[in-house]
């Protein structure tokens, strides 16, 4: 088989020159942020051609985040489900949490070789913020973080966790003041510093090249279970799940696996209270191709095309797009989108409590939710990989209140 | 894209910047939002513009994300939204101003998620038919020409480049390669109304993009008082003031996003300060 021939038939390629998968991505941002945008481009290119660049990132996954995360099979729940064997990559093991911090690392560099001195996040759950405010602690570069102020008040210890930092956290008046209102205000404080400073964006979302970049940093994550699985089973699991908010820690475990063809690989949106509703976060199935900060996506929308505030009990799902690359990845029908409501994910969060005492974010509660619907009807050599992308502390209280304890 | 494959255009805002040469002052256009606060005093305050002294008027799209804006007009752009502003019926409006105003030119702004939710074929079909003259659309650099910029040409609605600050000489041949009636120069780095305009800056930058250009060149970002848009209409072609303007509506507005009676009358008082301002300018 020619070189060309192979590339036409994988689906690890894109993005093509103007960042496009398919239909999806793109930059459409105001003239303002294009020649910023454009040099971020091409200090990328730069830095991926630097053996330097590669090191530094190795270096502080493997000294200061805690990298490599375990492969653990899951046994009690996978013997509670009785059907396929289910294993979790321990992304909550991470310093800070949750994967955030894989591409926080690796933008947070690229930001010191461009030379940019300061450094602006957005947060929804505040798990991105977190890892951003850590970072900056560690390279002693002052950090503004936006976060919606409705997020602000259901998130309070990680707002706190972010002034311990020493970043100064603003909170969001605008719009519906959540996740999407934050990115729309970061943007618009780059626009108004261009010169100085580099926004750290937290999903593989936004005008090009953040989709390609932070999917290139989170896919450490499948690289890593991709030997670990072949350490542990001798072959490749035979599905990969996980959750999806914008998308990045789904991005980083399936990306490594999408030319694996006996991998079924599903992604799991938020539901909320359900998709017939009309309350829940899942835009690959309620909602349809638009263009919303800075790219083509997937998006949840109204007739008029105006933006529609999503639901999910997760902050760190309620986002109303979804990363390019998973847009074109459900149109090409490689990878399966599927969705679990908040109340699937709070069986799940409690049962993995429970029975594997690892107290999982809501996030991922999502992609156990799922993996709790499919594993009773599955064969017990069917292995599953399940990203639990990050920990439970921060959720205790609203789950505590969900189920009605007073703490 | 070569001129010859552009479709004709309405020709009205070539003539109007014609007019103001002979005239000799720079020109003053002025934005503000469809549907702010409710769509019957949007149109009362659009359609009394002209005679106020505004010589091209800019009507905004709401849309709930507006991101190169500031307060001021990301409040508008709720206020609207929240009364059920729509597309169409921004397009209505600008039919009803077209029908009392066939020769001050009319453009429309906004964000491109609207336009491509309705459809972008059918929406300069429409645009074209309601007399609209131009677009401005923020989240549509030259990268994405072909979503937007391209077809509008051909269809002889003239698509108008911003350059900021950051657009250097070496970025400034591809903004204006496709650029249409006039070059929107945004005059500082930031969000709308948010940063007081400078007009010696103002004038170099206008010096430079004249250099790639023979298009007019009308600059805005910051301009809040009929002195500034005297300064600046001497500088450039035309002031663009929005956020300014768009204050007056919110002035005027009640708890609930209701307008009070003498809301069209305040705002056109003001336009007509800055008109006077305007009118002191001299090319």
């Amino acid at each position: 088989m020619s070189d060309a021939t192979a590339k036409a038939n994988s689906y690890r390629t894109g993005p093509d020159e103007g960042g496009h998968f398919g239909l999806y991505g793109g930059r459409f941002v105001a003239e303002t942020l294009m020649p910023l945008i454009l040099d971020v481009e091409t200090a990328y290119e730069a830095a991926k051609a630097d053996p330097g660049y590669q090191a530094d990132i190795d270096y502080y996954a493997k000294h200061y985040v805690g990298r490599p995360s375990p492969l653990y099979y899951a046994k009690r729940i996978t013997e509670h489900l009785g059907g396929a064997k289910i294993y979790f990559k321990r992304d909550e093991l991470n310093h800070t949490g949750s994967h955030k911090i894989n591409n926080v690392m690796g933008q947070i560099l690229l930001a010191r070789r461009m030379g940019k001195t300061r450094i602006i996040a957005e947060t929804g759950a505040g798990q991105h913020g977190v890892a951003t405010a850590t970072a900056c602690a560690l390279f002693d570069m002052p950090c503004k973080v936006y976060m919606g102020s409705v997020d602000v008040e259901r998130q309070s210890p990680n707002v706190f966790r972010m002034k311990l930092l020493g970043a100064e956290v603003e909170a969001v008046e605008s719009g519906s003041k959540t996740l999407k209102d934050a990115l729309n205000e970061a943007l618009r404080d780059w626009v108004a510093n261009v010169e100085d400073t580099f926004y750290i964006i937290g999903t593989v979302a936004g005008p090009h090249p953040y989709p390609a970049m932070v999917r290139d940093f989170q896919s450490v994550i499948g690289n890593e279970t991709k030997q670990q699985m072949l350490e542990a089973e001798g072959r490749l699991p035979d599905q990969l799940v996980a959750c999806i908010g914008g998308g990045s820690n789904a991005m980083g475990l399936f990306h490594p696996f999408l030319d694996d063809e006996s991998v079924t690989i599903t992604g799991v949106e938020a539901a909320g209270h359900g998709i017939e509703t009309g309350e829940h976060a899942a835009s690959l199935t309620g909602g349809r191709p638009g263009v919303l900060h800075g790219n083509r996506m997937y998006l949840i929308q109204d007739d008029d095309g105006q933006v529609v505030e999503p639901y999910s009990i997760s902050a760190g799902l309620d986002y109303p797009g979804i990363g390019p690359e998973h847009s074109w990845l459900k149109d090409t029908g490689r990878v399966d989108y599927v969705s679990a409501t908040d109340k699937d994910a709070l069986e799940a969060f409690q049962l993995c409590s429970k029975l594997e005492g690892i107290i999982p974010a809501l996030e991922p509660s999502h992609a156990l939710g799922h993996v709790m619907k499919i594993a009773p009807d599955l064969p017990k050599d069917h292995i599953i990989c399940m990203n639990l992308c990050g920990r439970g502390d921060k959720d205790v209280a609203t789950v505590a209140g969900l189920l009605g304890v007073e703490l | 894209m070569p001129i010859a494959e552009r479709g004709a255009d309405s020709g009205r805002i070539s003539a109007r910047f014609e007019a103001l040469k002979v005239e000799g002052r720079g020109g003053l256009v002025t934005f503000i939002t469809a549907g702010d606060p409710d769509c019957d005093t949007s149109l009362e305050i659009i359609k009394g513009l002209p005679a106020a002294g505004a010589d091209i008027i800019e009507i905004g799209m709401p849309f709930t994300d507006p991101m190169a804006d500031g307060p001021a007009i990301q409040a508008s752009s709720l206020r609207a939204l929240t009364n059920g502003q729509t597309l169409a019926k921004t397009l209505k409006m600008a039919k009803a101003f077209r029908e009392g105003d066939t020769e001050t030119p009319l453009v429309l702004m906004g964000y491109y998620n609207p336009i491509y939710s309705y459809g972008v074929d059918r929406f300069l079909n429409d645009a074209k038919e309601c007399g609209v003259d131009g677009l401005i659309v923020v989240d549509l650099p030259p990268e994405e020409d072909e979503e937007l910029c391209i077809p509008a040409l051909k269809a002889g609605v003239n698509f108008i480049r911003l350059a900021t600050p950051t657009t250097d000489d070496v970025r400034l041949p591809t903004v204006l390669a496709n650029a249409s009636g006039f070059v929107y120069y945004v005059s500082i780095l930031g969000i709308t109304g948010t940063r007081e305009i400078e007009a010696d800056p103002v004038a170099e930058a206008v010096a430079r993009i004249k250099r790639h250009t023979d298009l007019p060149i009308v600059v805005g970002f910051g301009i809040t008082s009929p002195d500034q848009a005297q300064s600046i209409a001497s500088a450039a072609d035309a002031a663009v003031i929005g956020s300014a303007i768009v204050r007056k509506v919110e002035d005027r507005v009640d708890d609930n996003g209701k307008a009070a009676p003498e809301t069209a009358a305040a705002v056109l008082e003001y336009v007509g300060e800055l008109a006077a301002g305007v009118r002191k300018s001299t090319r």
